[in-house]
């Protein structure tokens, strides 16, 4: 769809330099008026995450009394603890440890997988298109658009039909199917803004499909697969609808354990455990957010389409 | 060849979207083939058979296994009857007419005021987009707790010695669904404001000079003159939100649950609700293919937008 769009704006968002806007004047009202509104706007982005924060340092007492903004008078770290270690989901209390390492094992997992098979994707479209190569592509494109619950049902009798539902390669069978039209188009665009001649000058030197994806396009891609590495890497953590239906009890990710400790407490809610396990969820991702700075901006403009 | 090409051409459909130059003449190479077989499995195994199989079972009336017991337009009729489907429907307009359109709103207002050459552009900039790293999960589990009615935002006002304030959408069903708008506001409104900032950097310099010039204001040059300019930016952000209205999923699970009663249901729930715990996988198959026409016409639209296009390229 705007797909032309997304991609020329994933390397426009970079290329760009510098404002564009009208000069501003010197220190005005109006420049006075600039900054308020950002800096309100701000607080209100950054609202919750205090919120979270000090919720996780207080303890159950002090909740209760309602300040709900104020800076903990007596800090604790056992909620971070409980969340961790012993937060209980139904008669299972072992906190949210087992959810963090199956997200940790389905992220690995997937991750490369998708990638690597995109990256092969987008390469044979570039340059070893075959008859039905470009309409198998428009299926993918389309399937970025297709709501997820389409296909899900026919998506679960098949994985079981061959005994993957509900197991650690199903679902990473799952992320790679799911992510796989995004990182296609992302890999496609890539390859195919690379000049010809690379390609022709390998041909004539006799290297064939594989000689020329291992040797020349899979060193040249290392800047877009960071991209990639990234765009994956948070999606498939913060996943909740695939991690609920196809990854069952034994695999289930941080996500869904995060969900199930917070909604299905029985007796007294633990506000404080609760925003704790928040936050350790959120934390994988945000570390790579913070990190990868830039390139994550660049991320989403490239994956704008998978929504 | 040419014929190959157009054939390929048409049958590409959407990719041709993705204008790019075919640089390459289609030959058969058996590697490429063996190369791509996991996109083949997924394209055609997937996004054709498994939608043409939801379509099928919508049509009978299975149970907890599918079944090929046809019963024609039945599942439709009884989906079209169900209040829980039609409140679904509803909060799905509305939930997208008011997230896309604040979404919008805020995401150009924030791009205009980044846009004014301010210091510390990328820190407010992280700070704008720190929340679409994380979670929809998180974020609803976020706001749920900010809006709680005992100890959320409405008792810490209330402690500042405003009594009478009421914050806490969540617990009515009249107010539930702006809540949960509220969290995904928070959530998504910095990639709209990432692209369109990129979009009105985008936009010529001489534009402003001639705006100047003329001596058009300011806010009046970035609302009549630039904000048309901006199509690009308009349509990514509009289609990237919508996609994201028609599978809202997460953040109401978490958020709501769907209640309080009905208030927050969504068709996406409806169908994993009816294909789990209620197990009658022939009426969510019937509302996972209602779910596939909004997207269909979308790209009807596009179709249709593109041929005109080409036919006005072709006279001109």
């Amino acid at each position: 769809m705007t797909s032309e769009a997304l991609s020329s704006r994933a390397t426009g968002a970079v290329a760009a330099t510098g404002p564009s806007g009208p000069k501003p004047n010197k220190l005005t009202l109006s420049r006075v008026g600039v900054y308020a509104f950002l800096i309100l706007a701000a607080l209100f982005f950054l609202m919750p995450l205090w919120v979270m924060v000090v919720t996780s340092l207080k303890g159950m007492p002090e909740i209760r009394q309602g300040h709900l903004f104020n800076w903990p008078s007596m800090l604790t770290f056992e909620p971070w603890l409980k969340a961790w270690d012993t937060a209980c989901t139904g008669r299972d209390c072992n906190g949210l440890k087992p959810g963090f390492w199956n997200s940790v094992k389905i992220t690995a997992l997937s991750v490369p997988v998708s990638i690597v098979i995109a990256m092969i994707n987008g390469y044979a479209l570039s340059f070893w298109r075959y008859k039905g190569s470009e309409f198998l592509f428009g299926v993918l494109v389309f399937g970025a658009f297709v709501p997820y619950q389409v296909v899900i049902y026919p998506l679960i009798i098949g994985l079981s039909k061959v005994g993957l539902f509900a197991t650690l390669p199903g679902i990473v069978v799952v992320h790679t199917i799911f992510g796989m039209p995004i990182l296609t188009l992302l890999y496609r665009n890539f390859f195919t803004s690379l000049p010809v001649e690379l390609f022709k000058a390998a041909r004539v030197d006799g290297a064939g499909f594989w000689g020329i994806f291992f040797r020349i396009m899979l060193p040249m891609s290392v800047p877009i697969t960071v991209v990639a590495v990234i765009l994956q890497t948070t999606g498939i953590w913060n996943d909740f609808l695939f991690g609920t239906v196809f990854a069952g009890r034994e695999n289930m990710p941080m996500t869904v354990q995060l969900n199930n400790i917070v909604t299905t407490t029985t007796g007294i809610r633990e506000y404080n455990v609760n925003m704790a396990a928040t936050i350790l969820t959120a934390a994988v991702p945000l570390v790579v957010y913070f990190v990868s700075g830039k390139w994550f901006v660049r991320g989403i403009a490239a994956g704008a389409v998978k929504g | 060849m040419t014929q190959v090409a157009q054939s390929g051409g048409s049958a590409a459909g959407l990719a041709s979207a993705v204008a790019v130059k075919p640089r390459m003449r289609r030959r058969f190479n058996y590697q490429s083939v063996i190369g791509t077989m996991p996109m083949i499995a997924t394209a055609v195994g997937v996004f054709i058979i498994c939608i043409i199989f939801s379509i099928i079972w919508s049509f009978t009336n299975s149970k907890l296994f599918p079944n090929f017991n046809f019963i024609g337009l039945d599942q439709y009729v009884r989906l079209w009857r169900t209040d829980r489907w039609i409140i679904s429907v509803q909060n799905v307009f509305v939930f997208g007419i008011l997230s896309i359109g604040l979404g919008m709103v805020v995401g150009y207002l924030l791009a205009v005021f980044m846009d004014q050459r301010i210091k510390g552009e990328d820190l407010f900039r992280s700070i704008f987009l720190y929340p679409f790293a994380m979670s929809l999960v998180v974020t609803g589990l976020v706001w749920q707790w900010m809006f709680d009615p005992n100890l959320g935002i409405q008792e810490a006002v209330r402690q500042l010695g405003w009594t009478g304030f009421e914050f806490a959408p969540l617990v009515k069903s009249e107010t539930a669904l702006y809540g949960v708008v509220l969290g995904g506001l928070w959530n998504g409104v910095g990639v709209t404001m990432a692209i369109m900032l990129a979009g009105l950097r985008g936009v010529d310099a001489e534009i402003w000079k001639a705006a100047k010039i003329d001596g058009i204001p300011t806010w009046k040059t970035y609302l009549f003159i630039v904000l048309p300019m901006m199509r690009g930016a308009i349509a990514t952000s509009f289609i990237l939100q919508c996609t994201g209205v028609v599978r809202v999923f997460d953040i109401v699970i978490a958020m709501t649950q769907g209640g309080p009663g009905v208030s927050t249901q969504m068709p996406a729930i409806y169908v994993i609700q009816h294909i789990t715990d209620r197990v009658n996988v022939g009426q969510g198959m019937a509302a996972a293919t209602m779910m596939l026409v909004p997207v269909m016409a979308l790209i009807g639209l596009q179709y249709f937008l593109q041929w005109r296009s080409n036919r006005k390229a072709g006279r001109a």
